[in-house]
């Protein structure tokens, strides 16, 4: 997901220096009826400047119709180094896909 | 836009000590991420890469967003005075999206755990490098036609390789500025061929004066040879860079030759000449020394682009610090 919030178990969160502006991370929706993507970060004082940077940074091609923006520091992520433990356990249950399960072709668009 | 071979400027860091040991976690480590490597993995930020690795990143991106920023003073300066409204607002969207594209790339550089401020201070105190085009001057309104097609040219050839660098937050920030980047070599060269078919001798005569002066820059903008650049390699091993110096030079040479001749211009090479056996343009010698004293400073407006950045930074800092007080005062109103 972001690329700049903090991670539990992380090697190193962004140091942010005194007086910098804070770090917000900006999700874009594109056009009615698709999720918001995360698409970038950015700094600014606060909520509004956050909002409409992003416009002037992330939209200029009328890539949205809707803007998200989160302090990075809020958001919570899933520990890198533990990728492997944490989702493997899904690897072994081909039974949840439709594809393991063989139809007669009669039935077969089912 | 625009980078150059950065990796050769790092004279700082072949100062730096090397660690004298390192524990058998970091070598098994380290060995995990040079297989992901070599599978054409992806490294995202929160990965564990060696310290060369980040630090190498570190200096590119943000060299690359320097490069961006200082990069829209040689044609900001032309905006004014844009000969018609349609391309005063051509240029303004080019020169925003410049601003843009080093902003992508400060954010990619953060990541990596550098501060934006530690970033400009580099920048402002002259530690930092950004590509020595932008220190030559924008002359003519020509100039700003010619740094479309062959500056921003150049910036694409070496641009396009890096949306597949290792490291993925640079790589996404680059699939974003090429997105953007092709108007830009697009709208050059119609406003010089717009000049060269339907312009006045003396227009033409401007076209040609704005080639001459911006062509061998351009060439320089790939980096030093190969031969020379000696950190290159790692960075290939690596996946942060792709394709060689000398070999995306060639193809700039060979794509802008054919161009050049639609538009009717001469390029400042006696000695570029097609070539048969190797299916590419020859093309005469770089003026080398020429490259590491604009690099070094010593260029035709090094000091004024600087100033100009540090002069915007300090005068700029008032409205960051109201801004960020007006903030923390709302903050403390809404939980009173």
């Amino acid at each position: 997901m972001s690329d700049t919030q903090k991670t539990e178990g992380s090697a190193r969160a962004p140091t942010e220096a005194r007086g910098e502006w804070p770090l917000w991370e900006v999700f874009v929706r594109s056009k009615a009826g698709l999720d918001h993507k995360h698409c970038g970060s950015l700094h600014a004082s606060d909520a509004a400047m956050a909002i409409q940077m992003a416009r002037d940074v992330y939209t200029r091609r009328q890539e949205g119709t809707s803007i998200w923006v989160v302090r990075s520091e809020q958001i919570v992520a899933s520990d890198p180094a533990e990728k492997d433990a944490y989702f493997d356990p899904m690897a072994d249950k081909v039974y949840r896909h439709p594809t393991f399960y063989a139809l007669p072709k009669s039935v077969d668009h089912m | 836009m625009y980078t150059q071979a950065m990796d050769t400027m790092g004279k700082t860091d072949a100062a730096e000590p090397k660690k004298p040991v390192r524990s058998a976690e970091d070598v098994a480590r380290e060995a995990r991420f040079e297989a992901r490597i070599d599978a054409g993995d992806f490294i995202e930020a929160k990965d564990w890469m060696p310290e060369h690795y980040r630090r190498t990143l570190v200096r590119q991106i943000s060299q690359h967003a320097h490069s961006e920023i200082v990069g829209m003073l040689p044609e900001g300066n032309w905006i004014t005075r844009a000969p018609t409204l349609k391309r005063k607002a051509i240029l303004l969207a080019k020169v925003q999206d410049e601003g843009g594209h080093g902003l992508y790339l400060y954010a990619a550089a953060e990541t990596l755990g550098v501060s934006r401020d530690q970033m400009l201070e580099a920048l402002h105190t002259g530690k930092a490098k950004y590509s020595s085009i932008f220190n030559y001057p924008t002359l003519t309104w020509a100039d700003v036609g010619v740094i479309g097609w062959l500056v921003d040219g150049a910036a694409i050839m070496n641009q396009v390789p890096l949306c597949r660098c290792s490291y993925a937050p640079y790589a996404r920030a680059m699939v974003r500025v090429c997105r953007e980047e092709s108007f830009h070599q697009r709208q050059g060269f119609e406003s010089l061929l717009t000049l060269m078919q339907q312009g006045t001798d003396a227009q033409r005569a401007m076209v040609q004066d704005a080639v001459d002066r911006w062509w061998w820059p351009s060439l320089m903008m790939f980096g030093p040879p190969d031969a020379d650049s000696p950190n290159s390699e790692q960075s290939m091993r690596w996946g942060i860079k792709r394709i060689s110096n000398d070999a995306l030079r060639q193809k700039f040479v060979d794509a802008t030759a054919d161009q050049a001749k639609v538009l009717g211009v001469t390029l400042p090479d006696p000695d570029l000449k097609w070539n048969d056996a190797r299916q590419s343009y020859d093309f005469g010698a770089i003026d080398w020394d020429e490259f590491w004293r604009v690099v070094n400073g010593d260029g035709p407006c090094n000091r004024e682009r600087l100033a100009e950045r540090v002069k915007a930074w300090e005068e700029g800092a008032w409205v960051r610090d109201a801004a960020l007080a007006y903030a923390n005062r709302q903050a403390l109103k809404e939980a009173a």
